[in-house]
């Protein structure tokens, strides 16, 4: 990198100015070109120290603490450590209640985000005033009867949340070996209707997604443009036929050509994986270690990876439910075979993936076993190492305990979800900002632009950059060499 | 109040898990009776608004603000000290601004053993020259800033006064609707209160307690519960019983003993000192030396006892007075923590 003296520097902080949950800074030679951008997470909690000298039990009830958008992610990738940890096998129910619960949270996850986060721009239109661009401007597109679907799916996937885990936000029912209650027939019904209520709504969703976004060449333009096209390296966990998998299975990587690079249990993951370091923030850089960290930038010498719907469906070989794979295969289809590395085209991949968990919540639901009342092993052997991966919906969420001989925790180390997408996260930005800027100008469309490729992530740097009815209000600030303000744009008011 | 008469409200959140602000959503529908009620001047989480909309308020000129997160860098306590000034009534919302929650457990470390290990000796980390994150680095084409991280978590009237407190993590909703409630009718309890019931989680519970005395703990997955019996009854840690109530006891309704989220109940200064007290009371012995005896089968006693109120704790403030050479804002003992007109 050559050193460049700075003439303008922009400052973008996602939210607000002293959120102290992100903040993004593009600096610009005195061309007027974008040097560099910087995206900084100014936080740091530290689980990994303050669990140790826990008993590891308690870790399903103390990670979820992480976040509270994803603590059943942390719950699931807790309990598969602790099973680990006491090799101990939880029966086949317990297992199955597990995945049932999960993928209830997906539904409600991915519907979050396609209808409030990402969805906006596509439902509503890239240039529709960002004011528009939120749940209610797809209200007031799609009519309100959506908008009760949405309010509904998330409505009654909570309630089967609460039925399985005791608790809607921060479940307590996962231990190691299984689950503390099974469900009984009543409680099964309701989650059966709600299973088939959410095929229902993830088809309608898919179609709505066809006939809005497809069917309008401009919108696919959009997808296929240059400036949301990264080549890297894909990661997702993949069951034994290699298709897509939240709770269980193999992580499974892609290079840019779609080849199979690794392949790897849990247990390995860090013959795999390694994080970078650098000063000016407090979250790490993930990358694939046989590749190397190569800095911020894409291509099959750059150990850069990311783990998004897009990447998992990359990742894997199909879908494991029939219509799920029917989607995937119009997918590629469309969009001209695989990997795609279009990242706009990830809110298509979440909307598979909603029908996929959908599915797979009637395959278990409606399992004989399911309403078995067996569901703990009491764990025998000693504790040692436990390593439990499961797919949060922002990626492979890794959960590494080790213990003294009574289960005291002596080491805790975890990779939590967005941060594997943290480096190609950074380069969409600086991608976005090179596009946008020029000559010292900086357009418009750039708030536009770096907002829409840092949503297809979705990311939720501890739930930071996440506003719920589908804001993420972006402040641009222009400063001269002496720090002075020279030009300022916010996203939704004028000043 | 805002022209149209409507009180202002303000939502924020620090160093929070973003559970407490999807638990204000929680009230669903009920959620367009606050946007009807009142005129919401700041809310970053869901809506617009800038921190220079805050600093262009007149102090005191929001009418409530619900702070949820606890304190953990400097920019944190920036915006308690600014919300503090521009708001009537400070509101604690949730167990990490009420007294530190799970996150709080980081006071039984220091930031250097947290930086040592995140940076330098996880096994994932690849830092060969030992870098570590800066409040300011020098990059080639500028300086970056990242704020301080603080050595303690701190509790959010250790920092500013706070008028009222709304427990639990995340609250239940149906408390949340009570005091938005209490806040629309002007109906508010005096100064210092909990806004909750003043009984137990044991007085929600339906499991049958004997109050039996137990001679040891089982480990949660050690053994599986009778579904009616008291859990602690049984030889499982429950918090329950020193724990106030507003959750319905959710967590010994699925098998799982309570961990304490709601805190303790009125008067009670520290909350690990009263569970440990009420546990020791259904311990089956004589002396000291047999409590303690089984005591030693319940691992980790200070992270059962202050799961939720370490930050808040006697313990804890004693620490930070020594630290500071100066008493820590607020004492808990100075806040009258009153019955609120709220019970159910
Ligand atoms: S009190 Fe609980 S739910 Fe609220 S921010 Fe803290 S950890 Fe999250
Ligand atoms: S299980 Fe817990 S909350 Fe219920 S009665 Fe026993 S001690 Fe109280
Ligand atoms: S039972 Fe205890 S830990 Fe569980 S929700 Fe209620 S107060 Fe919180």
């Amino acid at each position: 990198m050559t050193a460049i003296s700075t003439s303008q520097r922009i400052t973008i902080d996602p939210i607000t100015r002293l959120e102290g949950h992100g903040k993004i800074e593009i600096f610009l030679d005195e061309a007027g070109e974008v040097a560099n951008a910087y995206f900084q997470v100014p936080e740091l909690r530290g689980f990994e120290v303050f669990c140790l000298g826990r008993p590891a039990e308690e870790m399903p009830r103390l990670t979820n603490r992480i976040c509270g958008v994803c603590p059943e992610a942390h719950h699931m990738a807790a309990a598969k450590a602790l099973d680990d940890l006491y090799h101990v096998d939880p029966p086949p129910t317990a297992k199955k209640l597990r995945e049932l619960l999960y993928s209830a949270f997906y539904v409600t996850d991915h519907t979050t985000h396609f209808y409030a986060l990402g969805g906006p721009d596509f439902v509503v239109g890239p240039d529709a005033p960002a004011s528009q661009r939120n749940i209610l401007g797809v209200v007031a597109k799609v009519g309100v009867e959506a908008g009760l679907k949405v309010i509904n799916t998330r409505k009654r996937n909570h309630e089967v949340i609460k039925i399985i885990g005791g608790r809607v936000i921060h479940p307590v029912s996962a231990l190691p070996g299984g689950m503390s209650k099974p469900i009984n027939e009543e409680e099964r019904q309701f989650i059966e209707e709600a299973a088939h209520e959410n095929i229902e709504f993830a088809l309608w969703s898919l179609d709505l997604f066809e006939q809005i976004v497809l069917q309008n060449s401009a919108y696919v333009d959009l997808i296929l443009s240059d400036g949301y096209t990264q080549r890297t390296y894909y990661m997702g966990l993949v069951d034994e036929n290699n298709h897509v998998n939240f709770y269980d299975g193999l992580v499974r990587v892609v290079d840019p050509d779609g080849v199979e690079f690794c392949k790897y249990a849990p247990h390995e993951y860090t013959e795999h994986v390694a994080e970078h370091v650098e000063p000016y923030s407090y979250l790490k850089y993930p990358y694939l270690k046989e590749v190397g960290w190569k800095g911020f930038v894409d291509g099959k010498d750059s150990g850069m990876y990311c783990c998004t719907p897009l990447s998992r469906l990359n990742a894997a070989d199909g879908m494991a439910t029939p219509r799920a794979q029917e989607a995937y295969e119009k997918f590629y289809e469309t969009l001209g075979g695989k990997p795609v590395h279009h990242t706009l085209a990830t809110h298509w991949a979440r909307l598979i993936e909603l029908l996929y968990a959908a599915e797979r919540m009637l395959e278990l639901v409606t399992d004989p076993e399911i309403t078995s009342p067996n569901v703990r092993t009491i764990p025998t052997e000693t504790p040692t190492v436990g390593i439990g991966i499961v797919e949060a919906p922002r990626g492979t969420l890794t959960h590494h305990y080790e213990t003294d001989e009574n289960g005291i925790l002596t080491r805790v180390n975890l990779i939590v979800g967005t941060t594997n997408n943290y480096a190609p996260i950074t380069l969409s930005i600086k991608r976005a900002a090179q596009a946008m800027i020029h000559n010292g100008e900086v357009n418009d469309g750039i708030l536009n632009m770096i907002e829409m490729a840092f949503r297809s992530y979705d990311p939720c740097l501890s739930c930071a950059t996440h506003s719920l009815p589908g804001q993420m209000p972006l402040e641009v600030i222009v400063r001269d060499a002496n720090g002075d303000i020279i030009d300022r744009r916010s996203q939704y008011c004028t000043p | 109040m805002a022209e149209n008469g409507k009180p202002k409200l303000a939502l924020y959140w620090a160093a929070s898990c973003g559970g407490c602000e999807i638990s204000v959503l929680a009230i669903h529908e009920k959620i367009l009776d606050v946007a009807e009620a009142f005129d919401i001047v700041f809310w970053p989480c869901v809506m617009d608004f800038k921190v220079s909309d805050v600093e262009a308020l007149e102090d005191g000129e929001i009418d409530v603000c619900l702070f949820n997160g606890a304190i953990r860098t400097d920019e944190n306590a920036h915006m308690a000290h600014l919300l503090r000034r521009k708001s009537k009534v400070m509101v604690a919302y949730g167990s990490c601004a009420m007294e530190g929650c799970m996150p709080g457990l980081a006071n039984f470390y220091d930031r250097e053993r947290i930086m040592q290990f995140v940076y330098h000796d996880s096994p994932s980390t690849d830092n060969p020259d030992g870098v570590e994150p800066q409040t300011r680095t020098e990059v080639p084409e500028g300086e970056l800033t990242l704020p301080g991280f603080w050595n303690t978590v701190r509790t959010l009237d250790q920092i500013v006064p706070v008028e009222y407190f709304i427990p639990g993590c995340p609250p239940e909703a149906k408390w949340t609707e009570a005091a938005i409630n209490a806040i629309i009718s002007g109906e508010l309890p005096p100064p210092g209160s909990v806004i909750g019931m003043d009984v137990t989680v044991c007085d929600e519970c339906p499991r049958e307690r004997s109050e039996k005395k137990i001679t040891r703990f089982y480990r949660p997955y050690e053994i599986i519960p009778d579904p009616d019996i008291c859990l602690l009854d049984q030889g499982l840690f429950c918090a329950g019983i020193a724990t106030r109530a507003g959750c319905g006891a959710l967590c010994p309704q699925v098998n799982m003993g309570c961990r304490g989220c709601y805190g303790p109940n009125e008067g009670v200064v520290d909350g690990g000192a009263r569970l440990i007290s009420a546990i020791a009371s259904v311990i089956d012995a004589k002396t000291p030396e047999e409590i303690d005896a089984v005591l030693d089968t319940l691992p980790d006693p200070a992270g059962y006892f202050y799961r939720f109120t370490l930050a808040r704790s006697l313990m804890e403030r004693t620490r930070l007075e020594r630290q500071n050479g100066h008493k820590v804002a607020r004492p808990l003992e100075e806040v009258p923590r009153l019955d609120p007109a709220l019970k159910e």
